[in-house]
């Protein structure tokens, strides 16, 4: 298990409360949790929210495990964030998808011997307007995804141009209060330029395609109180690669928020072909905490 | 493992009838209590800005905002404003809302504190979540005039 070292860190931060008094003043469920690039948003869809619960004149940051399970793969993310006034959130991610099935395609086809990818994410994101409660028109942020492979064999073997690549988005959140059966609804809408491939995991460019592409993303969530978020989210993705056709991605999620230091989210998450393995669809699971 | 196979549009229907049941119900049951009854009347407004300022006393971040006030107009005059709000038969007498906090320099975290302590003393009287998001979505509008924006 690598990820117990981050498991007993998030444990410590959430017992002790007393050593860390100062966590953020923004409202409960504001901070979003933890998407599988790092950045603050859903699972699978960045928000215009910063991670955390920092304010305007206050720190904060973030740590998540993530983990998802679909027919024949599985993914694995920890992530951590900063968020500083929030302004400007910073965050790292690494990702472990473990190729389950597709291993003996790789190893039939073409000759290769991987069981797993990993990538690393960098991302940054900047609060350039608004408050998502408080404004008319929302909260409006823009960021970037800096996308690094750590082995670039099977996405090289498979048609990718190269083994790193930077998503550059806008994300606009906005809650409306009492809007649905008197319930408050938060909307989120992305619109990313990327050359990514199954998120960077199988490379980025192709021979179908290799220039940016601009992705709309979206996410609907209703806060059933303050400590419960139950939405859907959806994820338009290029096809750079003639290997095997990509699909759009889109989850239905359930969160848990009982107060600022900890979110649970389980979601139902459909990444529909992936690599030639058909209509991947499973759990998700992201546990985070918030300092 | 897993036989989670819904099809999309199996799930966009169950979703819609879902919804639509929901907008049903709510055409079925009684017309809805206004917010001001929701909220306990005037009574009951007051007993949330009682509570309110408890926690405002207690609250590093916002207390020295409220330092000389007195409390009991502050008492009056927000129970007054929260019941006109509400739609009840009551007069807000104070002064205007950005003159008041013109030279205060409230923060966006001085904000969101005075933001959680409404809702924990709504809370604390066991106002429905409906209510404290209606109350809250017409509290909106002061927002810049509070801030000073």
């Amino acid at each position: 298990m690598r990820n117990w070292p981050l498991v007993s860190l998030v444990a410590a931060l959430l017992a002790a409360p007393a050593a860390i008094a100062d966590i953020g003043s923004r409202i409960w469920g504001t901070g979003g949790v933890t998407t599988i690039e790092g950045s603050a948003g859903g699972g699978l869809v960045p928000w215009a929210l910063l991670g955390s619960y920092a304010s305007d004149e206050e720190w904060g940051g973030t740590l998540a495990i993530s983990r998802a399970k679909v027919d024949d793969y599985s993914l694995s993310v920890t992530g951590a964030g900063l968020n500083w006034n929030n302004r400007i959130e910073l965050t790292v991610a690494q990702q472990t998808l473990d190729l389950d099935s597709l291993v003996f395609t790789l190893k039939d086809s073409f000759g290769l011997e991987q069981d797993e990818l990993r990538q690393n994410i960098f991302g940054a994101k900047v609060r350039l307007a608004g408050d998502v409660l408080y404004s008319p028109w929302g909260q409006w942020s823009a960021g970037v995804q800096h996308k690094r492979l750590q082995d670039f064999t099977v996405p090289g073997a498979i048609g990718a141009r190269d083994d790193s690549g930077t998503d550059v988005y806008v994300s606009g959140s906005k809650l409306f209060f009492a809007a649905l059966m008197v319930r408050n609804l938060l909307v989120n809408l992305t619109a990313r330029s990327t050359r990514a491939n199954q998120g960077g995991l199988l490379g980025f460019g192709g021979d179908r395609n290799n220039s940016y592409e601009l992705m709309m993303e979206g996410s609907v969530g209703l806060f059933l109180n303050r400590q419960w978020l139950v939405g859907a989210e959806y994820r338009q993705k290029p096809d750079n690669l003639g290997f095997a056709a990509e699909d759009h991605w889109w989850d239905l999620f359930v969160a848990w928020v009982p107060d600022r230091r900890l979110a649970v989210t389980a979601a139902l998450v459909n990444l529909g072909d992936v690599a030639t393995l058909e209509d991947q669809q499973g759990l998700y699971l992201s546990l985070q905490g918030s300092f | 493992m897993l036989s989670l196979k819904l099809h999309s549009s199996a799930l966009t229907m169950m979703l819609a009838a879902a919804l639509m049941l929901g907008g049903c119900q709510a055409l079925d049951s009684q017309p809805e209590p206004s917010l001001y009854q929701q909220l306990g009347e005037r009574a009951g407004i007051a007993d949330v800005v009682e509570d309110l300022l408890y926690l405002i006393v207690e609250d590093e971040r916002i207390n020295h905002q409220f330092k000389g006030i007195d409390v009991v107009q502050f008492h009056r005059n927000l129970t007054d404003q929260l019941c006109q709000l509400s739609g009840g038969p009551c007069t807000y007498t104070g002064r205007e809302m950005r003159e008041l906090h013109a030279d205060m320099a409230i923060t966006n975290t001085q904000f969101n504190a005075l933001a959680e302590n409404l809702i924990l003393a709504m809370e604390e009287n066991n106002i429905p979540t409906g209510a404290q998001n209606r109350l809250i979505k017409q509290l909106l509008p002061l927002y810049p005039d509070i801030r000073n924006l």
